[in-house]
């Protein structure tokens, strides 16, 4: 697959496996440790397929280390013009039916979680 | 002429005219919406109750001389935007049930108007991908067909269910977003016209969010003159929106007719390569020559980190859809699995509720913004994007505007392209990089490929700058006279 992969690249200008330390890509207890970050569970018995699929992706976005960035403030927006601020005034509440109208599980006008103090 | 083949410029003087009702408009939308929507699930959910109470009041309305712009004009919802008292699903099993207590603000705009929403458009799992296969709704046909096969072909995405309903004629228009290209790239796969406005243009709030630096709101419609429509209608600031540009919505119906007679299109050389497909590249040359007829000047640019705009949007977005996304959780709304402690149902809920796509892109964007890998890859990408911006903001100094194809290719067969997920982000090569930058940009239809299929033209514009981006497009759009019809459309086939 990575092999294939690296040709389809090649044919628009990425060369996305140079440079890539094999020490560098995630091994399985990474893939498990992101997944309980991400607070998504997997199976052992995909542990696999994920890691080859991550790594992929990792590999490919590795390229970005070959360009200059030195003295490069970050862009952190989409908008071309400062954030507005508003005035910190109350503008909305009073509707609890409202928000509550999707809880998976509620008692009254509370959403309810498994009992997490002893 | 079959009411389902109007145009929103004609229906609107037809329905002012009272040569056709807005009920009758209606009814034959829905009428298609049967009759296709069974093949090509562009629809997730159809509201046509709804859509026939609310051509009443457009009927109403323009009786009375109180219509507003879009009275009577039927429109597909992507499933994206949050409609009160009607089920959104963002394409995801998570949100399987959710109906949202509120309305977005780009559809109560359409609604202040007075369209009519027939139902809500399929979309690629929370607007994650390019083809629509990963809808937990099943996937959409594109109505278009290869010369001499029956394969069904993806419509693009992640709008692709919006870009269906138009392109057979299920409805006048659709409302899409953009993150990617996930409105500009299922247009040139269905033969339309769709505009990803500026970044900030159009009110983000009630829109199922993904990416929040890059989503953005957008139509599409079969001409660019009724995406300017529609656009006009979305647009306009929202203080609920802390990214909303307080600038006022330009006429862009009249920004069509402009013409470009002295405009300077930018033809950026880095999106050139020795690997695309002779028809695109031919179809980019006539592209520029119909422009130069029409009096513009062609000018090579360089946008020199254009190479990188795909590396950087999938650490980006990613990043950013696993902060958004972190609030699935099985406690507020949606899906809740699993029974022992709160983190099992986080865990379980996750795991049921989302896709493998999905799955990928939270798994990705927690691992970039981990402790000891933040710097290497989420601070360098938002750096590359600073050079991305950069590099449009000296082309703009050049020229007024940018023309690029839209896609490396026609639409593909379902299925292709799915056995490794870079493959399939290569679509967004062309439209990453104007999404990275927040300018405007959109694509025509301008030509069919050997296996006559549609192939669309990107114009690229200035930040705020629609209305060039308008005026070029309609010239392309004049020129190219494009008039080919899908196979799979209201009426039966072409």
């Amino acid at each position: 697959m990575v092999r294939r992969l690296a040709a389809r690249l090649a044919c628009w200008g990425f060369s996305p496996l140079e440079g890539i330390d094999p020490n560098m890509s995630l091994d399985s207890a990474t893939v498990r440790r992101i997944a309980k970050l991400a607070r998504i569970r997997v199976e052992e018995a995909d542990i696999a397929r994920l890691q080859g699929e991550l790594n992929g992706i990792l590999g490919w976005i590795e390229q970005l280390a070959e360009v200059d960035v030195e003295g490069v403030e970050p862009l952190t927006g989409g908008a071309q013009i400062a954030l507005r601020l508003r005035e910190d005034l109350v503008t909305d509440g009073g509707i609890p039916e409202q928000i509550l109208s999707n809880a998976p599980d509620r008692v009254g006008a509370f959403f309810t979680v498994p009992k997490v103090v002893e | 002429m079959m009411l389902t083949d109007f145009s929103i410029a004609e229906a609107r003087d037809a329905l002012r005219a009272k040569k056709v009702s807005a009920r009758e408009l209606t009814a034959a939308h829905l009428d298609a919406v049967a009759a296709l929507n069974p093949r090509l699930n562009a629809f997730i959910t159809v509201t046509p109750e709804l859509a026939e109470r609310q051509a009443e009041a457009a009927d109403a309305a323009i009786a009375s001389g109180t219509a507003g712009a879009l009275a009577g004009i039927p429109l597909a919802i992507k499933d994206l935007f949050c409609t009160e008292g009607v089920r959104t699903t963002a394409g995801s099993r998570i949100l399987g049930n959710f109906v949202p207590p509120y309305e977005s603000t780009v559809s109560a705009n359409l609604l202040r108007d007075g369209a009519v929403f027939l139902g809500k458009a399929n979309l690629d799992e929370f607007a994650m991908g390019s083809s629509n296969m990963t809808s937990a709704f099943g996937a959409v046909e594109n109505p278009w067909k290869r010369r001499d096969s029956d394969a069904a072909l993806v419509p693009g995405g992640s709008s692709g269910g919006s870009a269906a309903a138009v392109s057979a004629r299920m409805a006048m228009g659709a409302t899409g977003t953009d993150t990617g290209g996930s409105i500009r790239q299922p247009a040139a796969f269905c033969g339309l016209a769709g505009i990803k406005p500026s970044y900030g243009r159009c009110s983000r709030w009630g829109v199922v969010a993904f990416a929040s630096s890059l989503d953005q709101p957008g139509p599409f419609a079969r001409s660019v003159r009724d995406c300017a429509i529609l656009l006009g209608s979305m647009a306009g600031f929202d203080a609920k929106d802390s990214t909303s540009v307080g600038m006022a919505v330009p006429d862009y119906e009249a920004a069509c007719r402009r013409g470009v007679r002295g405009l300077r299109i930018g033809v950026p050389r880095e999106y050139r390569n020795d690997n695309m497909p002779e028809e695109i590249e031919k179809l980019w040359q006539q592209g520029l020559a119909w422009l130069r007829d029409a009096g513009a000047e062609i000018v090579d640019v360089s946008l020199p980190h254009t190479k990188y705009g795909l590396a950087t949007y999938y650490i980006v977005a990613p990043a950013e859809a696993s902060s958004n996304l972190a609030r699935y959780d099985g406690v507020r709304f949606g899906l809740r699995a699993g029974d022992g402690d709160l983190t099992d149902i986080y865990e379980r809920t996750r795991a049921a509720g989302f896709g493998a796509e999905v799955k990928r892109r939270i798994m990705i964007g927690t691992y970039v913004l981990s402790a000891g890998y933040y710097d290497a890859y989420y601070l360098r990408a938002q750096k590359v994007r600073a050079l991305i911006l950069k590099d449009f903001s000296d082309a703009f100094t050049q020229v007024d505007a940018l023309l690029t194809p839209t896609a490396p290719s026609a639409a593909f067969a379902q299925g292709e392209k799915m056995d490794d997920p870079v493959a399939m982000y290569l679509n967004d090569i062309f439209t990453v990089p104007a999404s990275m930058a927040g300018v405007p940009a959109m694509s025509v239809p301008a030509g069919l490929s050997a296996q006559g299929l549609p192939l669309g033209l990107q114009v690229i514009g200035r930040p705020y700058d629609e209305e060039t981006v308008f005026a070029v497009s309609q010239v392309i759009e004049d020129s190219a006279a494009f008039s080919a019809r899908p196979a799979v459309i209201a009426g039966g086939r072409a």
